[in-house]
């Protein structure tokens, strides 16, 4: 297949054209508050926490100290399974830094079983072992923890999604 | 057109550091003080949603993407502007003036403890090609402006100092002012050289918190149990980007903002027809400088203003009766609604200790701050 676009070399780019280059070097820490705070903690457990809204009934994942649907606070935690449902997911070949991957990584969205209403969770990662006939929407899966003393309290606690046996 | 009124104000803040809630449980306590006080249920009454905010403030591009739910917006019609929060009150205004919508709400919010490297950001909205290749921080430019107006108006460091003096006592008073204090003139004076001829005590301070301002048209006022201030003139401008063209030494921006805005309300003579001021002093010399620009002293008079004691609480003309950018602390983009906040509080009674007795119209004029010639204004009036 033809690719559009004319392709300039590094050095064409850079040199043949009077340019500026500027690096800042900009940090943030964003302060994960109360609801994120107690997901995080929960994970560094081996747990994942949801919140129930007392006034629409749902229970959402992850937690929040406020249902955005009907704007009351929710102040109830749930402990969720750490199991749920492939709502759809990709093959990604190309890295961030443009690269290109031999064998791809599986981005998820999970819906965490419990949560109710409109069904709700995380974007997350499938193990790169399954084999990818086996992956479809709806496909039952389960989290593959990192050993506890690895985990810091990050969504990376969980090491992937794994399919779970019938 | 319509005639449009904020009917409720919610401030979460502000404090040096907000670290125990995260940005969206900041703003939704603020939006629930909002909603609570302007009779409202943002789920079914509220038709716009505008929240003013920058991406590098937040850390994350597009971030408008994340401003819907802790508002009440989820679903709903929410735009972003990446500027000040009485540039947001504008466009809130102009799409209930013009009759599109009843109900808006604006809101603005500071996180400046989310951000390690601040000063990187400010030097960031530094001219790349010619002013950011020099390292001097971001405050040299405040500097360089300072020292043009004391130079033209022969304004002394001293009765700047006393700006900052007032301001910082004024927050005293003020719950949502994170630098409340008293400082003497020296103890003003003998802070550290930033940037001469400034000095870090007349530098303000960051701070964190989120303000959310529910506008609506007179149609909805009548059905509801609120005291409306109303909004009678509204207005934005810059100057220029360009360090090498702008006027040093008169803050252009301020006036161009004035001009229009006072056209608006029907004000041909501020100093009579106006109660009270909050004016940007987000560098202690910008409040006399803003003052002059809008009309209200001739250049180099507002000084003297200070100095016979107008510009207090008990004075003819009250200015910064909350504590300023200085006292309440330093939220950028917020920094306008702070302003818009206090005259809130003034005119429908709820300033507490802090009250200037039969204010009936008040003015906010917020500055956006190092690089900009940027500024936007706000009259309120309970009349
Ligand atoms: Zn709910």
């Amino acid at each position: 297949m033809k690719v559009r676009g004319t392709k300039l070399s590094h050095d064409e780019f850079m040199n043949k054209v009077i340019s500026v280059d500027h690096h800042p070097e900009i940090e943030y820490a964003w302060a994960t508050g109360i609801a994120i705070s107690k997901f995080l903690e929960g994970l560094k457990q081996g747990k994942i926490y949801g919140a129930k809204c007392n006034d629409c009934n749902r229970v959402v994942c992850p937690p929040r100290i406020f249902c955005e649907e009907c704007f009351s606070p929710m102040v109830e935690y749930v402990e969720l399974p750490d199991t749920g449902v492939v709502n759809t997911f990709s093959l990604a070949y190309i890295r961030t830094d443009a690269s290109r991957r031999e064998k791809p990584e599986i981005p998820a969205v999970i819906d965490i079983d419990g949560t109710t209403l409109t069904p709700s969770g995380f974007l997350h990662l499938l193990d790169e072992n399954i084999s990818h006939d086996e992956i479809k929407v709806g496909m039952k899966v389960k989290a593959v923890w990192k050993p506890e003393n690895e985990r810091t309290g990050s969504i990376t606690d969980i090491m992937y999604f794994t399919k779970m046996e019938e | 057109m319509r005639k449009v009124a904020i009917i409720g104000v919610g401030v979460e803040g502000f404090r040096p550091a907000i670290r125990d809630l995260s940005y969206k449980e900041m703003v939704y306590r603020a939006a629930v003080k909002a909603y609570t006080n302007a009779d409202i249920d943002p789920r079914k009454e509220v038709d716009t949603f505008i929240s003013c905010e920058e991406d590098f403030s937040m850390g994350t591009s597009i971030t408008d993407e994340y401003a819907p739910d802790q508002l009440g917006g989820a679903q709903r019609s929410v735009q972003t502007i990446t500027g000040d929060g009485i540039q947001g009150m504008a466009a809130a205004y102009m799409q209930i003036a013009t009759g599109m919508f009843d109900v808006a709400v604006v809101e603005a919010q500071s996180r400046i403890s989310d951000m390690l490297t601040p000063n990187q950001i400010q030097h960031f909205a530094l001219d790349p090609i010619f002013v950011r290749q020099f390292n001097s921080t971001h405050h040299s430019i405040a500097a360089l402006e300072k020292q043009a107006y004391q130079h033209a108006f022969g304004v002394s460091d001293e009765i700047i100092a006393e700006v900052a003096v007032k301001n910082y006592r004024n927050a005293i008073l003020n719950p949502i002012a994170a630098y409340g204090m008293n400082a003497s003139k020296e103890d003003i004076l003998e802070t550290e050289i930033i940037s001469a001829p400034l000095r870090e005590g007349e530098v303000a301070e960051h701070a964190d918190g989120a303000i959310v301002v529910v506008m609506a048209s007179e149609d909805i006022i009548k059905q509801k149990n609120v005291t409306p201030v109303w909004v009678k003139g509204i207005s934005y401008a810059t100057n220029t980007p360009n360090v090498e063209t702008r006027d040093w030494k008169t803050a252009t921006y301020a006036k161009l903002c004035a001009d229009r805005a006072y056209k608006m309300a029907g004000i041909t003579d501020p100093k009579s027809q106006i109660d009270l001021f909050e004016i940007d002093d987000t560098y202690a010399f910008k409040e006399l400088q803003h003052l002059e620009a809008l009309g209200i002293f001739s250049f180099g008079e507002a000084a003297k203003a200070l100095a016979d004691g107008k510009l207090e609480r008990g004075g003819d003309l009250p200015v910064n009766v909350s504590g300023g950018v200085l006292g309440v602390g330093n939220g950028h983009d917020v920094n306008g609604l702070q302003r818009v906040a206090e005259i809130v509080d003034q005119l429908t009674g709820e300033a507490g200790k802090r009250t200037v007795s039969g204010a009936k119209t008040g003015l906010a004029f917020s500055w956006r701050g190092v690089p900009t010639t940027a500024g936007a204004l706000a009259i309120l009036s309970v009349e």
